[in-house]
């Protein structure tokens, strides 16, 4: 499991994967309680960081020029 | 007018024909005659009016020759773009006779600019020979991926089209990284400047899927997109490829190509990438997933505890001592109980017991007449319980009498 430190690091996709398989292990229900209980916050905080990052998001436009070099693109 | 009867005509020379009659004829030959219904004439547009009748007239010439041409009210009505004069056209329709003028004309149904003939070939000809090779294989299309992290867009940067797809990803999924590789999107440059752009993304930028996208135009705009090097570029591509070329009923070679056909580049975009509304709803629900799962989690293990809590009861010291215990009340109680019983049975022993006393109280037995008789204390039963002169003392009901024996006879009397 990951930990919170590399939370912000996680893309949508990532965090949202990692939320699938947490809820994968807690419905397999063989976890001890306190595991269910970590597994449970991860999965609450990676909800968190999905949402944060759906509402925040912000598109990032470059472009690619025909030498190769990558800017921001101006629309 | 029927061929046997034009035919009657000439087998008898003396007679004239009315100027009617030989255009009607006239008519009929060229009618008949497959090639002049269903013909393309190329030419340049002059004289060209629309009287207010809504039919259009107008002259198609070359350098060596003239046609005179009419297009009815509901034809012209029916056409996407009408010629000028000086424009250079193709004009399809049939050949017949306006008998009145006596001038044979184009009864036109459809124009088109020029050499358009030339390019929808030229088209048919390169889609039947990639769809050979089997560039436009189903099996080969490759699923588009539904959440991209790179979308790489092959397309001018100035157009219309840049502008609807970034607006539509910022609606839709502003998560994306966009790289826009521009291009020239017609002219003679457009098929290598998008060849290049789609390569160059595919190696630089590796997106999760391309766009190649241009506005609508008319099929000359559109024409590099169905260039054949096009086609191989977007064949080649390591990102599968969405194309959004002009409008709904355009049909490119590029769509043909490509993973994934977009009738616009708005459209293409939205089948880029999923919808922000749908994200949040799937997150939603992945959260009531993740509180269900972990509830259910948490009650099986509240009910394994307090299942644990019961047998650790049933087996602790304190249990066994409370056990033993209610075992002690219950024997108590059962004791009890027996004891109870017991007493009730001598109670009733005792009554009948007492019943019969009363029965046997010799004092009852005195009332009835009968005697206790006894000589110094003792009773007598039997006449050799005395001796004459002893002193008896005779009980009866309501006291006694005292009485010395006379005679200590026979049994009998």
């Amino acid at each position: 499991m990951n930990k919170d430190l590399d939370l912000d690091a996680l893309s949508y996709e990532q965090a949202f994967e990692e939320l699938k398989t947490v809820i994968d292990q807690l419905e397999a229900g063989d976890k001890p309680l306190e595991e269910t209980l970590s597994l449970y916050e991860r999965g609450q905080t990676l909800f968190r960081h999905c949402t944060t990052l759906l509402e925040q998001a912000e598109l990032k436009v470059q472009q690619l020029n025909a030498d190769g070099a990558v800017d921001d693109f101006e629309d | 007018m029927h061929m046997e009867e034009q035919m009657s005509f000439f087998p008898q020379p003396a007679r004239s024909l009315s100027v009617f009659e030989l255009n009607s004829h006239l008519r009929g030959l060229i009618e008949s005659d497959p090639t002049l219904q269903d013909v393309w004439v190329r030419g340049e547009v002059s004289n060209l009016s629309i009287p207010k009748s809504g039919h259009m007239y107008f002259t198609l010439k070359d350098s060596q020759a003239s046609l005179r041409c009419v297009m009815w009210r509901n034809q012209v009505l029916r056409q996407t773009n009408l010629p000028q004069d000086g424009s250079a056209v193709e004009v399809h329709g049939s050949i017949s006779v306006y008998e009145a003028g006596g001038q044979y004309q184009l009864y036109a149904d459809q124009i088109r600019p020029a050499g358009e003939g030339l390019l929808f070939q030229e088209f048919i000809r390169l889609k039947n020979k990639l769809e050979a090779e089997g560039l436009f294989d189903e099996e080969r299309k490759r699923p588009i991926p539904a959440a991209p992290r790179v979308i790489g867009v092959v397309t001018s940067p100035t157009g219309a089209a840049i502008r609807d797809i970034l607006n539509t990803l910022r609606r839709r999924y502003p998560l994306a990284r966009v790289v826009v590789a521009p291009a020239a999107v017609q002219g003679d440059a457009a098929p290598m400047e998008i060849v290049q752009a789609i390569q160059s993304l595919n190696e630089i930028i590796q997106p999760d899927v391309l766009l190649v996208c241009r506005g609508g135009g008319s099929i000359e705009d559109l024409w590099a997109f169905n260039d054949e090097t096009v086609a191989r570029a977007i064949f080649g591509s390591r990102a599968p490829v969405i194309s959004g070329v002009g409008h709904e009923t355009d049909f490119t070679i590029a769509d043909f190509t490509a993973d994934l056909r977009a009738p616009t580049p708005t459209a293409a975009a939205e089948l880029a990438v999923p919808d922000r509304q749908e994200l949040q709803d799937l997150l939603l629900e992945r959260q009531a997933q993740l509180f269900r799962a972990a509830a259910e989690v948490i009650e099986s293990q509240r009910w394994s505890l307090s299942q644990s809590h019961h047998r650790l009861q049933r087996s602790s010291p304190s249990a066994r001592m409370a056990s033993a215990r209610q075992k002690t009340d219950e024997l108590y109680r059962q004791a009890e109980r027996a004891i109870q019983h017991r007493i009730a049975l001598a109670r009733t022993q005792l009554q009948g017991l007492t019943q019969q006393l009363t029965a046997l109280n010799p004092t009852n037995v005195l009332e009835r007449g009968y005697a206790v008789v006894t000589r110094a204390g003792s009773l007598v039963k039997r006449t050799q319980d005395v001796q004459p002169g002893d002193d008896l003392k005779i009980q009866v009901s309501d006291g006694a009498v005292h009485a010395k024996v006379t005679e200590n006879g026979e049994s009998n009397e």
